[in-house]
């Protein structure tokens, strides 16, 4: 890695420079500034997504540790670290790979207050990769909880009908559960004296910390994932989102959940996530039936795509929460997958709803006669949702079952039947949407235009593209999953037995010496 | 040269004399002058002036702790810290005043020199070192601030305001002087080093009795819950530009006199005083978080919202630490720059030269005035505590030495009751962004926007370079330990 600019600071504030510009650009309400501002952030966002791509061309993937490393003071107890390891670098690429296509996704659709969003979304994506590159817990929380103004503002300004309602369950819930974290946070500086992440994945916390802290990031990851039961804000979300919200929404934000267990809650707190494991395979398991099923119901097109969202994600967690390393690999592919997947469903439900106005599934029928294109492309990402072999949400849901399987044989089993569910609810909606016969009211409905070819031709042929040949991603992060299982072994094998921790309150100083994992002292 | 010695000696107190000699002056000035509006808008800007030049003092002035009139008045880093901060508030809202003033035909030059006493009652509280310094400068303060509420003499509510002001001000300074009485009998002294000499010897019941009647003016000040009553009342009758001086600059003296009590004078005591403000901050967050909720009238919703944040600030006095005391310079600092720019925005909701002060009236800002509108909704994301604005920074401190010292249930409470705030900020920024626009509002006077302006940029800002502040406050809270 001899790059000597800050290739990673040049990406995370790239697009923040962006919406200054076009703040400056794009004045008054005229077309003229309509484009301006379509154009600038276009440009920002493809010359982001192309920097982007110069740190997957240096990543080491060989090496486990954190690569484009940037340190300086900031806040004096925090600092400014910021670097990627094999964990985060793929969210991030997902996200400057996705914001193009968002963009894109809104040229048209949006025609009220364009300057403003492209703003928000310029804003956002700075934020979305300030998380998933954040190397201190202080600055990850700023880069966390700032994501939740610029998308409280897209819900609520560009949104559907009950934009209100969405947008302040989304806020509030959010923060409900980051707050707390932000308390973890504090006690975790007042234990290792520093809130450098590097520095803490070395630290043994006491048991005791470790079990209120795991609760804490559980409560802000799991209403972020969103699990089962606390997923209630996400289909709200979802149907009154724009559509590119909802893309960011699906394919990012939720994300940053999953990242968050596999950068904190796994490594700093083994013991912790080992005896709440049970816990997350529960809600896991839960939330695939559960939400499944609720999907089978659903009569708004956003809103079943919604629910599944959250069955998958279910796979995300039970696979991260297996603990081995096709399970942790599983979880990560899924996620990408998930982004690339659930983002593309929900620029086809954009396309129908940009030419038709309403989400309602039964007044679709019969596409296929109008519009082949869309057919296909729509049929790809179904299949993807599905987990059907060949496409990339086959990979991801497969390799967190394996990895399941080895540790609960139970869990995976019923898991499995998750996967039966979503293909009854994924072809139920595409056979009620694209075959039979046409309704009169579509008659005039017209295919995807090339702006639609453009958004759609790279998802799908990254949907293959992973569905065949997912070895780039899984060894991205190879050398980092190995080195987190590693650690966590250590760690959970060094753990004092339960009767200690009962009989001592505090751990002493050498106890917790020895819960230092070996290989971490690297 | 003797003489000059003398004089040397009393060097520290400089901005408070500068601050009185300036009052006597523009008093003259007023009185002689033609009697005009304009004539006593320029005496007002002069007052702005005179508060600027204090602040220079307060700078220029060398480093360490001063003691002077035998201990009772001292400076120190942690005075200096908060006199530059009463000061920024005073001007502050004297600045948010001019315009104001001006268009309701209130021009008078007592306004500015009433502004200027008020201040000088502040700078002297803040470096009281003794009880009775302590009294002088709490009267100082609040007399002026009667006065200022009811400026408006034809207005009925403003007069009311006053009034009631007055008379629960009279009596919470009634229970304040009666506990330095008691603390006085039972230790034998009003210095703040012998009563902490006294107090070491651990906690007596009349000690602590007076400990509490303190609280009580101390909490009247800062309206802290249970002595709030007032707040939402004096807030909404007062005169739009008094209320955000209230809002600001008597908080920070209060806050700093409640802190500097408390720590230099009870240190042996801290666990009997610590169960007093942890209540009273769980009191005022909570009180602050829910009771905002119902209000439309903005001036009375900023009064709930400043009774919560005074429960913020106190978390970190709670605490009991250095870091605590941190935590509370940090927050007083930014809760200053985001009050006077909320209230600038508040002094610019005029339609038809009349003022509107329903939140209903903000509907569509971000359309008809979007700069406004964007600062603003910062501002507010700012108060609720959204990072990476300063709002959060303030909470951070506060509630990072709460940890620190164990008082958990306090800091989740505290947290919790930030989100229930928090939604009350969105209806605003609701109300301005997703709402469809009524008519626009008449154009920012550009004193209005200079402030707002300001305020805004170190709220956005102030994660790019926190270094100074933070650095400021910690060398502050230290000369308090």
């Amino acid at each position: 890695m001899n790059i000597n600019w800050p290739v990673l600071s040049v990406v995370t504030f790239l697009p923040l420079f962006g919406a200054l510009l076009v703040m400056l650009l794009a004045r008054g309400n005229g077309p003229l500034a309509k484009g301006t501002a379509r154009w600038v952030a276009m440009w920002t966002t493809l010359v982001t997504f192309a920097i982007s791509l110069v740190m997957v061309w240096r990543f080491d993937t060989a090496s486990p540790e954190f690569q484009f490393v940037e340190k300086h003071p900031w806040l004096g107890i925090a600092s400014y670290h910021m670097g990627v390891d094999g964990i985060s670098l793929p969210f991030v690429i997902l996200t400057t790979a996705l914001m193009p296509i968002c963009i894109l996704a809104s040229w048209t659709v949006i025609q009220k207050r364009v300057k403003e969003y492209m703003i928000a979304f310029l804003v956002l994506e700075t934020l979305m990769i300030g998380t998933f590159s954040a190397l201190d817990l202080v600055l990850f929380y700023l880069f966390f909880e700032g994501g939740l103004i610029p998308m409280f503002l897209i819900i609520g300004v560009w949104g559907g009908p009950r934009r209100v309602y969405a947008s302040f369950k989304f806020f509030l819930y959010t923060l409900l559960g980051s707050v707390l974290m932000l308390l973890a946070i504090m006690a975790m500086y007042w234990d290792a004296g520093t809130t450098d992440i590097p520095a803490l994945l070395q630290h043994g916390f006491p048991l005791g910390l470790q079990k209120w802290a795991w609760l804490a990031f559980f409560a802000s990851f799991a209403v972020k994932l969103p699990m089962w039961p606390v997923h209630t804000w996400l289909p709200d979300a979802h149907v009154e989102a724009p559509t590119a919200g909802s893309v960011v929404l699906a394919a990012i934000l939720l994300k940053m959940g999953g990242y968050g267990f596999l950068r904190f809650s796994l490594p700093m707190f083994p013991s912790a996530s080992h005896d709440f494991a049970p816990l997350i395979f529960t809600l896991s398991v839960v939330a695939i039936i559960y939400t499944s099923l609720v999907a089978l119901m659903q009569e708004d097109v956003k809103k079943l795509i919604a629910y599944s969202s959250v069955a998958h994600m279910g796979f995300v967690t039970m696979g991260i929460f297996a603990l081995t390393p096709q399970g942790v690999a599983g979880g990560i592919f899924q996620m990408i997958s998930h982004g690339i997947v659930s983002g593309a469903l929900f620029l086809c439900v954009g396309v129908v709803y940009d030419r038709m106005h309403t989400r309602e599934i039964a007044f679709y029928g019969g596409l296929v006669n109008r519009m082949p294109l869309f057919a296909a492309v729509f049929m790809v990402f179904t299949l993807a949702n599905v987990g059907l072999p060949g496409t990339s949400g086959f990979v991801g849901e497969f390799l967190s079952l394996i990895g399941t399987f080895k540790v609960n044989n139970a869990v995976a089993t019923i898991a499995t039947l998750g996967v039966i569910l979503s293909a009854a609810y994924a072809l139920w909606l595409y056979r009620k949407m694209i075959f039979g016969t046409l309704k009169p009211a579509l008659a005039g409905i017209k295919d995807i235009g090339l702006r639609e070819i453009l958004i759609f031709t790279p998802l799908v042929a990254l949907t293959i593209l992973f569905g065949v040949a997912p070895k780039p991603v899984l060894d991205m992060s190879a050398a980092s999953v190995a080195q987190l299982l590693d650690n966590y072994k250590h760690a959970i094998a060094a753990a004092p037995t339960p009767e200690k921790v009962v009989t001592s309150g505090a751990v002493t100083k050498m106890e917790r010496a020895e819960m230092i994992p070996v290989s971490a002292a690297r | 040269m003797i003489q000059s010695m003398q004089l040397q000696g009393y060097l520290p107190i400089l901005p408070e004399i500068v601050l009185a000699v300036g009052a006597m002056l523009m008093l003259m000035v007023g009185v002689g002058v033609h009697q005009s509006e304009r004539s006593a808008m320029i005496v007002n800007g002069f007052c702005i002036a005179v508060l600027a030049l204090a602040t220079a003092v307060v700078v220029w002035l060398p480093a360490g702790r001063t003691e002077l009139f035998g201990g009772s008045f001292v400076v120190d880093e942690y005075a200096r810290f908060l006199k530059l901060l009463a000061l920024a508030g005073s001007g502050g809202a004297l600045m948010l005043s001019l315009d104001w003033l001006t268009s309701e035909h209130q021009q008078k030059f007592e306004y500015g020199v009433l502004f200027l006493l008020s201040t000088l009652g502040m700078l002297l509280l803040i470096s009281a070192n003794d009880l009775i310094a302590l009294y002088l400068g709490l009267e100082m303060m609040s007399l002026p601030l009667y006065v200022v509420a009811a400026s408006n003499r034809d207005n009925v509510r403003s007069t009311e305001a006053g009034l009631k002001y007055f008379v629960l001000g009279a009596l919470s300074s009634g229970m304040l002087l009666y506990g330095a009485s008691l603390i006085y009998g039972f230790t034998g002294t009003v210095n703040f080093a012998g009563i902490a000499k006294a107090s070491g010897q651990g906690a007596n019941i009349g000690l602590i009795f007076g400990l509490v009647f303190m609280f009580v003016g101390f909490c009247f000040k800062i309206s802290a819950v249970p002595f709030h009553m007032w707040t939402p009342d004096v807030y909404e009758g007062a005169p739009t530009p008094v209320t955000a001086f209230f809002a600001a600059a008597p908080k920070v003296a209060g806050v700093a006199i409640f802190v500097r009590a408390t720590t230099v004078a009870f240190p042996g005591i801290t666990h009997e005083w610590q169960q007093i403000v942890v209540f009273v901050s769980i009191a005022s967050m909570a009180l602050g978080a829910f009771a905002a909720i119902g209000q439309r009238n903005i001036k009375r919703l900023m009064a709930y919202s400043s009774i919560g944040h005074m429960g913020f600030a106190l978390v970190g006095l709670a605490s009991g630490t250095a870091e605590g005391v941190q935590g509370v310079l940090v927050y007083m600092a930014i809760y200053v720059a985001m009050t006077l720019g909320v209230f600038a925005a508040i002094l610019s909701m005029r339609r038809d030269g009349k003022f509107v002060e329903t939140i209903g009236d903000l509907a569509g800002l971000a359309r008809t005035h979007p700069t406004m509108a964007f600062f603003l909704a910062m501002l507010l994301f700012s108060l609720a505590g959204i990072p990476p604005l300063a709002g959060f920074f303030a909470k951070f401190y506060v509630f990072l030495a709460a940890i620190k010292a164990g008082l958990y249930m306090l800091a989740v409470i505290g947290v919790l009751s930030s989100v229930v705030g928090a939604f009350y900020y969105l209806t605003i920024v609701k109300i301005m962004y997703f709402d469809e626009p009524v008519e626009g509002f008449q154009p920012m006077p550009g004193l209005l926007r200079l402030v707002l302006g300001i305020s805004g940029l170190i709220n956005i800002l102030f994660f790019a370079y926190p270094a100074p502040l933070v650095g400021a406050a910690t060398v502050a809270a230290k000369s308090l330990f």
